[in-house]
């Protein structure tokens, strides 16, 4: 099977949250950037089985500056055999779906595997983009799936449970919690990295319908009120009168 | 035009999907144009939407839960009603769709926004981002925009009456993905809907402690949640496990258990309205981010809290 991986790079996630230039942008200064769990986690490691199992190649796809290498690398040496860089910045979820879809048009991929969103900006949309504009059934928030011939059964996270669903390959998934188990990169994984192709693609014309503006902290929080452990009227009281949420 | 999207699994609407209708009618009103609702298959009672302060319902038949067949049928409504802005809420439904109905409309999309768009320069929307630690304003460029909202984000409003259901002559096209059958989590309030959450970690120190959390949960009708190490000890069935890799939930009040109060717990519930901390150590995380905090076993605290809840319910 010829899979496709996409990946996307986060700040670690305790990184500290603040910006810069007037609150227009995200302050990197001292900040991880790490692979966004869903896509490292989840969806890179079950295509890596079911490749395992079917045989076949993983491919990974960024969206991102040069700068972003090292976390492509990384996804080589979990065991990924080829990566694409579209060179362009992130601009915006249909922009970059728009450049997913544009290279995955003609290369007849058996299935595309997503994260669920990405932990910073939590958009949990770009696979839906993708999977119309390659017009592919499409399967949110997927935490299991068996494969047997064409057919692919697959867990899909819904309010208070889950749906079993039963498509045909090719299709669009996004990683939830459960598709798969994380996979430690071992030494020769990432020595082999090093020498797998990485190529960088340049992206195709599109104007981003969305742009973002600028970025705001909540208000501090204030001071925790704390309520004797002998008294937990009071503590009823306070949430009833005055954060009246009981 | 503005046309929303009113989910209905199981022939009912959900609280989210009524926030969205609110929502939808509140934002045409400042666009000064007039708000639909649009709702697929069979639902008992689609005209109460009016009462949220849409002017029309529109419906159309089927229930395929297929994210292309059913982005596809919102979006042809979307085309033929000449909608500005398609508004749905931010479920997963929503999630399987938004994106799809965005690129069929040739529209801008936000997804979980939790406040009307600033209309004096252009069109600008809120979204938490960050998981909830920070806020980002986007403005949408395109001459049509999908919106859909984060639950919980705006008070259910009711304006106006029931309106009307019109049926539309649009079909869904027969789902790509097949459902093969729905597992329920078995009893008690689920999660993602829930008002009030009591959550439990390592603190309770094993699965048989559970019975006073659930004791207190089930005299606040509360729904219950659970750190990751619990779940993933087995201590707690995995659906009830909140944070960065479990649920994010943001119900009005957040009562937190023998959790530290780790930043990867905080991802998922810091945007609650309220949150309790009962933990022993005044030097947990947690109460950096609580509302109210009571440092104390919690193996007395918690019953303690049960009664006073229980003597609060009966007198009120
Ligand atoms: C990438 C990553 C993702 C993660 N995702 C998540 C996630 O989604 N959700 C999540 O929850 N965690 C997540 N974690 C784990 C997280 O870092 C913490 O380890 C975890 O939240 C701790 O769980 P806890 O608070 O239940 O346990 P502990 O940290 O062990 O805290 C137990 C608390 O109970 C208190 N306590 C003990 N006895 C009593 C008593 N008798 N009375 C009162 N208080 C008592 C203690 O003082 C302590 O504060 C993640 C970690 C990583 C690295
Ligand atoms: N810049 C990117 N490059 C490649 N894939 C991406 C990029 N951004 C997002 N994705 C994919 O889309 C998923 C959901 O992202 P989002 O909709 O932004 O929350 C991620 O988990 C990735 O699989």
């Amino acid at each position: 099977m010829k899979l496709l991986v996409c990946i996307s790079q986060t700040p670690d996630t305790t990184a500290r949250v603040a910006f810069k230039d007037n609150n227009t942008a995200y302050d990197e200064s001292g900040v991880q950037f790490i692979m966004n769990p869903y896509d490292e986690w989840y969806a890179l490691v079950r295509a890596l089985e079911l490749k395992e199992v079917a045989g076949g190649t993983v491919t990974v796809l960024h969206v991102g500056p040069a700068s972003t290498e090292a976390t492509i690398r990384k996804a080589l040496a979990i065991g990924a055999d080829d990566a694409v860089r579209i060179n362009a910045e992130p601009v915006s979820a249909d922009f970059v779906a728009k450049q997913i879809a544009a290279y995955a048009a003609d290369k007849n991929f058996d299935a595309i595997f997503m994260g669920k969103e990405t932990i910073d900006y939590n958009g949990a949309i770009v696979p839906a983009m993708v999977a119309e504009h390659l017009d592919l059934p499409y399967i949110p928030l997927a935490s299991h799936m068996d494969v047997s011939g064409d057919t692919a059964t697959i867990h899909r996270d819904i309010e208070g449970g889950i749906e079993k669903v039963s498509v045909k390959f090719p299709f669009v998934l996004s990683a939830a919690k459960g598709l798969a188990e994380q996979r430690i990169p071992n030494m020769r994984g990432i020595m082999m990295a090093r020498r797998k192709p990485l190529v960088v693609v340049e992206p195709v014309d599109y104007e981003p319908l969305v742009e973002t503006m600028r970025f705001e902290l909540p208000p501090p929080k204030s001071e925790v009120k704390l309520v004797d452990p002998e008294n937990m009227d009071e503590l009823v009281r306070l949430l009833h009168e005055e954060a009246k949420v009981i | 035009m503005v046309l929303i999207f009113a989910e209905s699994p199981e022939g009912k609407f959900k609280k989210a999907a009524l926030e969205a209708v609110t929502y939808g009618a509140r934002l045409a009103q400042q666009m000064q144009t007039q708000a639909v609702a649009l709702v697929v298959g069979d639902v008992a009672d689609a005209g109460m939407l009016g009462e949220y302060g849409v002017t029309k319902v529109v419906r159309i038949a089927g229930d395929a839960w297929d994210a292309a067949s059913l982005a596809k049928a919102v979006a042809d409504v979307a085309g033929q009603l000449g909608a500005d802005v398609v508004v749905m809420p931010f479920t997963t439904t929503g999630k399987a769709i938004q994106g799809r109905v965005a690129v069929r409309l040739g529209a801008g999309a936000v997804s979980g926004v939790n406040a009307l768009p600033d209309l004096s320069d252009g069109f600008v929307v809120k979204r938490p981002v960050f998981s909830g630690k920070a806020y980002a304003y986007y403005k949408i460029k395109s001459a049509k925009k999908v919106l859909s909202l984060m639950s919980n984000a705006i008070p259910l409003e009711k304006t106006g009456a029931p309106v009307e259901v019109e049926n539309l002559p649009i079909t869904l096209d027969p789902p790509k993905v097949q459902s093969v059958g729905v597992e329920k989590q078995k009893g008690g309030i689920p999660l993602p809907e829930a008002d009030i959450v009591v959550s439990g970690g390592r603190g309770l120190k094993g699965p048989e402690n559970w019975a006073i959390l659930l004791e207190l949960a089930d005299a606040l009708g509360a729904a219950t949640a659970c750190s990751r190490p619990v779940a993933d000890a087995g201590w707690r069935p995995h659906h009830e496990h909140v944070g960065q890799t479990g649920l994010a939930i943001r119900p009005n009040l957040y009562i937190a258990i023998g959790i530290s109060g780790a930043i990867q717990h905080l991802a998922g519930v810091n945007n609650s309205k309220t949150i309790v901390v009962i933990n022993k150590d005044p030097e947990a995380p947690f109460f950096k981010a609580a509302d109210y905090g009571v440092v104390g076993d919690l193996f007395e605290v918690v019953p303690r809290l049960t009664e006073a809840v229980k003597k609060f319910k009966a007198s009120n």
